[in-house]
């Protein structure tokens, strides 16, 4: 037992000389948490319009005011003609085309329903099906307004009108920081435990003093202990700077109790510090280490929950995200919070957690090898 | 009879194809030094490794200070010392925390590591030193700071590796003064290196070539046997028809 | 130059030897496309919901079972007390509850006007709006099925065409991108790192006192990346056309070569990082933190630049990757030749340029 104090006192005291390290706990986080939320936004707004309006009439002014007026396009040209509007979209000038053809009020009157063309850039499916969809409902809403005026009110009162109130729970306002903020402090935690575990090492590896220690009588289990803790405790405190940051910049209070949140972080920690243990006993270098460590790291971040839905992957896809540590702690974190869910709401993210780190630092340690 | 503390029989490594050390049998006995000498290449340190309990063995047996290699590492590793070949202490921490470190690890009482490296701060006279970070010192410091971490917990064996790679001559001969004088407290030295010269400080000397022992016996002898003047010649000798060059 | 090749020679040897290393740089690239061409997407499907149906009479059935029968949504549960909604919510995987009044259908047929309620699970908003407009929607039909036989008059139908790609996959718009991303890791980070290897293990110094021009020495070391980038767009490329899909419509060529400019700038920049930095350690800080996250934010192939803050758009011009994902969405989605990109060109051999004169000075600066 003495042994880990001598351990622990060793890699507190490199880890506080290095003073690379300390920019990654104290720099990144913050960095991170700042910056990442306000590019991470799949809100769609300004959205480019070119307008191709070949009716010129009051009817169409109006129709082009309201869509302007509602916040999500910027009107970013008149055009004559298509093709010149067309241009604009393939210079990534304008993402969509309104055009308007010819007698479009006139028409409109006189044969009960006209056509209005729209063209949207598709490269971004989203931004197109989002941008189409707003569109839509502007000219459904212009379009229910006119009757109105125009025409009198017995017309209606035998069609049949469901309203629906839709409201919006946890997140009232549909921030996106809110929902991002969570899930960008779990892929903090995560890479710095992992990268710094893993990387630290192979270090030795690659220095030799690795080889010192196996000639000692220090056991495997008290080595890697001896590594395991000072990096826990190091992801505690990134986690803890994350929460501070995102209370103090994005004014993100848990709902949930602290007690369950950081219950969770502790084994989670465990989880992704014996994967960095585990990538250490697989390399030899810190390059190698550390592109391996990327290379997962990559994948676990991409199909993690956080930028798309798991529920919207493919089977396989599914199947590999249930192999993601990350996932869950994303789920968890948003779980407690922003809805406040406790231990027994996060009780089956929470055996799985615990199965990860058995298995993982197990598989570790019976790798370390101090003969080879 | 001098106790054996090093016992080998027709110990192998092979790498795949490729063998390394090939069936040495050799006994080294308690407080001498022994001279492990070799070309490079030759499996020097691969036969050392096994001995340490870095490496398993392919085949053959060894037992270092009583304990098998195969299967009785871990108590072997208490009863020796170790000083590798690329400097291991670490550089970014200080010299006493170095020394602390290895104190504690081997299992020394708070009070023996005050003790121990107290004397031996003062016996590589390192007091200016003491607080500074091992990678502000000169090669040769590191090295001497190296040996006398290796004896920090009173082994019974130390074992070098090319101790003395890359250090000035006046710096050489303190080393082998420390080397000496743990050969006195009845310490076993066990030593590689390709300094022909150092052979000269060691009661025996051993000489590999291409992974077999080729000769085994003090300096005197071996220049007696093969009639020549320095161990220089010795070496010369032995090694002409290896096949196994760097 | 015979010697400039015997170098590279050697660099390639460092490079081919390392299994490990080079099986993740040529299999990252299509871990990459696989994830993205296959796994992810943004639309919204499956979404496990729960109904609170207070009525249990023919308009609310018929409508749930609409809402059963599109696959936006799944039901996963029936729920009799509203009450239950936020336990279920806080469960974690119900993103939406639709509750239907007890009078539902009388209201319908006696006064014409009903009321549903649809609450959100708002912790993911995007999501949540999605849901809500398709389920709203759903109900809209259902409502305009209701009132089918009354003419509505003075319908404006509006004509949606989806240009460049109508089927709204994922796949145009993340290829370019996986491609900047993917060119950007391997030649900015393995070159620094290679590089400030070398000057921490000391081997740097003897290459410096060979009879070499030293600028020469560390352009030898970024030449093998340069051939593996080379493989990794080809990989990319044939991946996007075989696997996922995405044709090259425009020329192969100039994809190729732009590619191969940007794969310089890359190199030149890992290169000036080597430069200034010591240990491996801090190369790689500065090429994740510094290189790979700009890269991935502000190229604009995961999260749109026009959302950002006016000083992060200010930012993402600085970004290499950001003009290189314009031009490869360019000419492999849109089509388009020279013409078109030619201002992105320009503006990446220029940062290509400075950040060269760059290194070259601040290597004089070591070395003196």
């Amino acid at each position: 037992m003495r042994t880990i104090k001598f351990l622990l006192q060793k890699e507190f005291k490199q880890i506080f000389r290095n003073r690379s390290i300390l920019v990654i706990i104290m720099v990144m986080p913050v960095m991170q948490l700042l910056i990442l939320p306000l590019a991470a936004n799949y809100e769609v707004k300004n959205i480019n319009l070119s307008v191709v309006d070949h009716d010129h009439s009051s009817f169409s002014k109006k129709l082009i005011s309201k869509i302007t007026a509602s916040g999500y396009f910027k009107l970013q040209s008149y055009n004559a003609s298509f093709k010149d509007a067309f241009h604009l979209i393939e210079s990534d000038k304008s993402d969509l085309i309104l055009e308007i053809p010819e007698g479009f009020e006139r028409d409109l009157v006189r044969e009960n329903h006209q056509k209005l063309f729209i063209a949207v850039n598709a490269i971004n499916g989203t931004k197109a099906n989002l941008g189409g969809a707003y569109l839509t409902q502007i000219i459904r809403n212009y379009n229910e307004a006119i009757p109105v005026k125009w025409l009198p009110e017995a017309a209606f009162t035998q069609s049949s009108i469901i309203e629906i109130t839709s409201s919006n729970w946890f997140n009232p306002f549909l921030n996106y920081d809110l929902y991002m903020v969570p899930g960008i402090l779990a892929i903090l935690v995560t890479m710095v435990g992992g990268f710094l575990t893993a990387l630290n090492i192979v270090k030795e590896k690659e220095v030799g003093t690795i080889e010192q220690i196996n000639v000692t009588p220090i056991k495997k289990q008290y080595f890697i202990l001896g590594k395991l803790i000072p990096f826990w405790i190091l992801g505690n405190v990134v986690f803890s700077i994350g929460l501070i940051i995102a209370r103090l910049v994005y004014g993100i209070i848990p709902l949930g109790n602290l007690l369950v949140l950081y219950g969770f972080i502790w084994l989670f920690l465990l989880a992704v510090l014996g994967f960095g243990l585990l990538v250490s006993t697989y390399s030899n270098t810190q390059q190698q280490a550390m592109l391996i460590m990327f290379f997962f790291m990559m994948i676990f971040i991409l199909m993690g929950g956080l930028f798309t839905p798991i529920e919207s992957m493919p089977n396989w896809a599914k199947v590999i995200a249930r192999f993601n540590p990350l996932s869950y702690m994303i789920d968890v974190m948003r779980m407690v919070i922003l809805k406040g869910s406790g231990w027994k709401e996060i009780l089956p993210q929470l055996w799985k957690i615990a199965l990860f780190a058995i298995v993982l630092n197990t598989w570790a340690i019976l790798n370390y090898r101090k003969t080879s | 009879m001098a106790e054996v503390v090093i016992k080998t029989e027709k110990l192998t490594k092979r790498f795949g194809n490729f063998t390394a050390v090939d069936e040495i049998t050799f006994e080294v006995f308690k407080g001498e030094i022994l001279g492990f000498l070799g070309a490079n290449g030759a499996g020097k340190t691969t036969a050392m490794r096994m001995l340490i309990g870095l490496s398993t063995p392919t085949s053959g047996k060894a037992s270092v200070a009583g304990f098998d290699v195969y299967h009785q590492t871990e108590n072997i590793k208490k009863n020796i010392g170790y000083m590798s070949q690329r400097f291991s202490l670490y550089e970014d921490l200080t010299v006493m925390e170095n020394i602390r470190f290895y104190g504690g690890i081997y299992g020394l009482t708070n009070a023996e590591i005050k003790a121990k490296s107290e004397q031996l701060i003062f016996e590589l006279s390192l007091e200016k030193q003491a607080k500074e970070l091992v990678a502000s010192l000169p090669l040769g410091w590191k090295q001497k700071l190296s040996f006398s971490v290796a004896l920090l917990h009173e082994p019974k064996i130390v074992f070098l590796d090319e101790p003395t790679g890359g250090v000035d001559p006046l710096t050489r001969r303190q080393f082998w003064e420390l080397i000496y004088a743990a050969s006195d407290k009845g310490i076993t030295i066990f030593v590689t290196t390709h300094y022909m010269d150092e052979a000269e400080y060691c009661n025996r000397i051993s000489i590999m070539v291409d992974g077999k022992i080729k000769a085994m016996d003090s300096p005197e002898n071996l220049k007696k046997q093969f009639d020549v003047n320095s161990m220089d010649e010795v070496f010369y000798q032995l090694a002409r028809g290896a096949t196994r060059a760097e | 130059m015979k010697q400039f090749i015997a170098f590279v020679k050697k660099e390639f040897y460092h490079v081919l030897r390392d299994k490990r290393t080079l099986l993740i740089l040529f299999g990252m690239p299509v871990a990459q496309i696989l994830i993205f061409g296959f796994a992810l997407t943004n639309e919204v499907k499956n979404a496990k919901i729960v109904i609170v149906d207070q009525a249990k009479d023919i308009s609310s059935q018929k409508i749930i079972s609409e809402i059963a029968a599109s696959h936006y949504f799944q039901i996963e549960n029936t729920i009799p007390d509203p009450k239950q909604i936020a336990s279920a919510f806080q469960k974690g995987t119900i993103h939406l509850a639709i509750i239907f009044p007890a009078s539902f259908n009388d209201d319908l047929m006696h006064l014409h006007k009903a009321q549903i309620q649809i609450i959100a699970d708002a912790s993911d908003p995007n999501t949540a709006t999605t849901l809500t407009n398709y389920a709203s929607a759903i109900i809209g039909d259902y409502q305009s099925g209701l009132n089918a036989k009354i003419s509505v008059p003075m319908q404006i139908i509006p004509e949606i065409r989806m240009l460049y790609n109508p089927q709204l996959k994922g796949a145009p718009n993340f290829v370019p991108g996986v491609m900047a991303l993917v060119l950007l890791l391997v030649c900015v980070l393995m070159t620094a790192i290679s590089i400030v290897k070398e000057k921490e293990t000391g081997t740097m110094e003897i290459l410096l006192v060979s009879p070499f021009k030293p600028m020469l020495v560390i352009i030898a070391k970024a030449v093998p990346y340069l051939f593996l980038s080379l493989i990794n767009v080809m990989s990319i490329l044939l991946l996007s056309v075989y696997v996922l899909h995405v044709p090259v419509k425009g020329s192969v060529l100039l994809l190729l070569a732009e590619s191969t400019l940007f794969i310089i700038t890359c190199l030149t920049l890992g290169i000036f990082i080597s430069i200034k930095t010591n240990t491996q350690q801090v190369a790689m800080l500065v090429s994740l933190m510094g290189m790979l996250l700009p890269t991935v934010l502000f190229s604009g192939f995961m999260f749109p630049i026009e959302n950002m803050p006016v000083p992060l758009q200010i930012i993402s011009n600085i970004v290499p990757s950001k003009w290189f994902y314009i031009i490869v969405k360019s000419i492999m989605i849109k089509g388009v030749g020279f013409s078109v990109i030619w201002k992105e060109t320009v503006i990446l051999v220029g940062i290509t340029l400075f950040l060269f004169f760059l290194s070259i000075k601040s290597f004089k600066i070591r070395m003196a």
